[in-house]
């Protein structure tokens, strides 16, 4: 494992990318129980102040560089798909809608790659119905994202179903590591 | 129609906290010191970083500070869409225990698209079998009860485009 020294600028390494995210959904991660506690303690209340590795290491009964070095080894492996402040996009101004469509089998690709070339689709998943193709559009204003569905509309000749959120309720998500 | 019970007003936020979200939401460096480092590189004082970043948590622009795990690496392999069609007048108060059941990850109340879509609740499930999610969702059901007219579990059948929902 690469030593971190105090005070030395290390940065994340990008967010995984769509094929290192495959490899890891090939084998289930091998962590240690130090990894576990750190998984299961720190996906939330990561301290504001000037030594937040310290504070947070020291309710985990590990040291300071100990916690960095492993949450960097948990980023690189891809356990971890990032580490800092989790954004609530839509209460920024930003709009995320999430929207379906219904595509017979033999037009399916044609269509989910147009869809996906649109740089207002942040997500897009094939799930099993007749509403087969999911996707989020993100823009800064829920204009441009109603933009980009009419666009995708008058271009495919496919219906586009949207699901915009109406509440959000509350979850607190621990994934048990 | 406008929910009072909506918690989706926009937030104020100013050009200094756009720098601040610019340069933190691909995540936190790794040093003992990261809201100096980032004050460092968006030039304002540390002090200032840090009571931006606790005014945006404290509001709830900040959903949380932590690490985010990646599903697949921690062995759940089953992430289901459960969907549910709610009486209208009990799906508020349904969505809130839904939302606090510890397998669901987010949890929205949504609008019906007739015929082709029935459904007003959504919640996602994340277990490590299909079976696991399949039994989740019969936790659901059982709080729901009566209330509850028809319900799916939607599984993806492949990722075909995942990039950060990246704020501008």
């Amino acid at each position: 494992m690469a030593g971190v020294k105090r005070g030395a600028r290390r940065t994340q390494p990008p967010a995984p990318t769509h094929v290192s995210r495959r490899n890891a959904e090939c084998s289930r991660a091998e962590l240690d129980e130090t990894d576990r506690r750190i998984v299961n303690n720190l996906q939330g209340g990561f301290p504001i102040c000037e030594w937040p590795f310290l504070e947070a290491a020291r309710t985990l009964g590990l040291d300071e560089r100990e916690l960095i070095e492993r949450i960097d080894k948990l980023l690189q492996a891809g356990v971890l798909t990032r580490f800092g402040p989790l954004f609530n996009a839509d209460r920024l101004g930003g709009a995320n809608i999430l929207a379906a469509m219904s595509l017979p089998d033999n037009d399916f690709d044609r269509v989910a790659a147009f869809v996906n070339a649109q740089p207002e689709i942040a997500h897009n998943y094939r799930r099993g119905h007749t509403l087969n193709l999911w996707f989020v559009g993100a823009a800064e204003t829920p204009d441009k994202v109603e933009s980009a569905f009419q666009y995708i509309e008058s271009v495919t000749n496919y219906p586009i179903y949207r699901f915009p959120k109406e509440r959000e309720f509350f979850v607190e998500l621990k994934l048990q590591a | 129609m406008a929910d009072p019970t909506s918690n989706s007003a926009k937030l104020p936020v100013d050009s200094l906290d756009l720098r601040l979200i610019a340069a933190t939401q691909g995540g936190l460096p790794l040093v003992p010191r990261p809201y100096h480092a980032i004050a460092e590189k968006i030039g304002i004082p540390a002090e200032e970083v840090m009571a931006r970043l606790e005014r945006m948590r404290a509001s709830g622009a900040i959903r949380r500070i932590g690490l985010v795990p990646n599903h697949y690496a921690l062995g759940y392999h089953a992430n289901g869409m459960s969907v549910w069609d709610v009486a209208d007048e009990l799906v508020d108060e349904l969505g809130e225990r839904v939302g606090r059941l510890d397998f669901v990850s987010h949890c929205y109340r949504r609008p019906r698209r007739r015929p082709q879509w029935p459904y007003n609740l959504f919640a996602m499930l994340h277990g490590k079998t299909r079976e696991e999610v399949t039994a989740y969702a019969e936790e659901i059901r059982a709080l729901l009860g009566p209330a509850c007219h028809a319900s799916d579990i939607l599984y993806s059948q492949g990722i075909l485009k995942k990039t950060g929902l990246r704020i501008t």
